[in-house]
């Protein structure tokens, strides 16, 4: 029963309390935090957000693409020149490998045939250029130029001619989402090239990695460097990764507390190698398993 | 005593809507531009933000710290919810003070801006640290600094607008 006169003016209405609307909103940005943390049901708001502010973002990063462009431009004669000698040269010494590394593959093949072992897919890749890093400060993370409309996926590992740099963690439409090794807690798979001793490498901050759960007795020696074991069917085995820096050996803890540090490259800027993903295949059904490809599908072929 | 031009205490002309939203816009494109962890660049989306929820505590509040937020979490690739926590408390403190700020001159408005900005990053910083991130280095807090030395600058440039006279009458004695 609303009579005139009963509700106050219309310029006295500011709607609930402050406080109630700060209870409000905190609650739901807690619950966003919650969500996103704890199980990862965002991603659809974000792609859909990321897509409105798409264009919003390439603009901002017209500017400086713009100066990096000027800059090659008016980069001399004399530098270009030295440059090309020197990749001339290193595509001498690397020509070498090259070559024999085709003949290398099939002798391979031909082997793990021999031995009835698991065959090693064979990975397509492609070429990616790192636009920026993300801005938030506290996570080690880089924007590539390609997205999903070029099928890169999340999971795909990221790498240059120095080595692994990291792994796709999110994709947006257009730009993907690189997670640095050094991230705190990014773990990657790695054997020792010395004598094959595998272990776990987690970002430690700062820069630096570090290999955790060694005992301390372990046989690592400052110097020896990681090359990926590729057993956890997401990194291919064999890439550089990162080197030993300092093993402390303190007999009151159960682990030796050793620091790497990565590959020069994995701070810098330029053109990286999204690698295809590596999937372990599915099982396969009992009925296919007898026709051709015995042991496939199976994990272990190592 | 002649009133500078920037002094708070100058009769405003109204403030249009629209102005607030190109300047927020434009606050979010400025935070867009690439420079990766470069140390000092201010976050010039809570500045502005805040400068409007002191100057217009009715119009820009909470709701739209949060959908600011949200755009910056994305955008940045944080955590959901991380700078939406953090510039819906800035708003609150903000709007809550906003009678409070604008009796001081200029100067000591910066000086008082400066810990609301310290406190919005030390929200960020323990959302992160509490899962586990790591720590950014002393130099994150730097950024609060530089967004209050460009007080004075931005109140300036984007009060602009209202000092414009509602009619310019050519024969007019003052």
């Amino acid at each position: 029963m609303s009579v005139v006169g009963h509700q106050p003016p219309p310029f006295f209405h500011r709607g609930p309390a402050p406080l109630a609307r700060l209870m409000f909103f905190v609650a739901l940005s807690l619950l966003l935090l919650v969500l996103d943390l704890r199980f990862h049901t965002l991603e659809w708001a974000r792609q859909g957000v990321a897509l409105v502010t798409y264009p919003l973002q390439r603009l901002a990063s017209l500017p400086l693409e713009g100066h990096e462009r000027w800059n090659e431009y008016l980069s001399s004669l004399a530098t270009l020149e030295k440059e090309n000698v020197a990749l001339r040269r290193q595509q001498l010494v690397t020509a070498n490998l090259l070559l024999r590394q085709e003949h290398l593959e099939l002798e391979n093949q031909r082997l793990r045939a021999l031995l009835d072992m698991k065959l090693r897919q064979p990975v397509n890749s492609q070429v990616a250029e790192i636009l920026y890093s993300a801005r938030d400060p506290f996570s080690r993370r880089v924007i590539l130029d390609k997205g999903a409309q070029q099928s890169i996926a999340p999971g795909q590992v990221v790498i240059d001619e120095m080595g692994v740099i990291g792994q796709v963690t999110r994709v947006f439409p257009l730009l993907s989402e690189v997670t640095l090794i050094t991230d705190k807690d990014q773990a990657v798979p790695v054997q020792i090239v010395r004598n094959g001793l595998r272990a776990v490498l987690f970002g430690a901050g700062a820069g630096n990695l570090e290999l955790r759960f060694l005992a301390a007795n372990a046989d690592v020696q400052t110097g020896d460097e990681l090359v990926t074991s590729g057993l956890d069917d997401v990194y291919l085995p064999g890439l550089p990764v990162a080197k030993v820096t300092r093993v402390d050996r303190d007999t009151t803890y159960a682990f030796a507390r050793i620091l790497c540090e990565p590959i020069p490259g994995v701070e810098r800027h330029g053109q990286v190698l999204v690698l295809g993903r590596r999937e372990a295949l599915p099982p396969a059904p009992p009925e296919a398993e007898s026709k051709d490809r015995p042991g496939k599908g199976r994990r272990g072929g190592k | 005593m002649m009133q500078p031009t920037h002094g708070s205490r100058r009769i405003l002309r109204p403030v249009r809507d629209w102005f607030i939203w190109l300047t927020l816009l434009l606050a979010v494109f400025l935070d867009l531009i690439p420079l990766g962890r470069l140390p000092g660049f201010p976050d010039w989306v809570a500045l502005t933000l805040t400068f409007w929820c002191i100057r217009e505590s009715f119009k820009v509040g909470m709701g739209t710290a949060f959908v600011l937020g949200i755009v910056m979490d994305v955008s940045s690739g944080s955590v959901m919810g991380q700078h939406s926590l953090a510039y819906v408390l800035l708003a609150f403190t903000a709007s809550g003070l906003s009678r409070r700020f604008l009796q001081f001159p200029l100067m000591q408005q910066a000086l008082q801006i400066l810990p609301l900005l310290l406190a919005t990053q030390v929200v960020m910083l323990i959302t992160r640290m509490s899962v586990g991130s790591e720590f950014p280095g002393v130099e994150y807090f730097l950024d609060s600094f530089t967004a209050a030395l460009l007080w004075y600058p931005l109140t300036y440039l984007l009060l602009l607008p209202q000092y414009q006279p509602v009619e310019k009458d050519e024969n007019r004695p003052i």
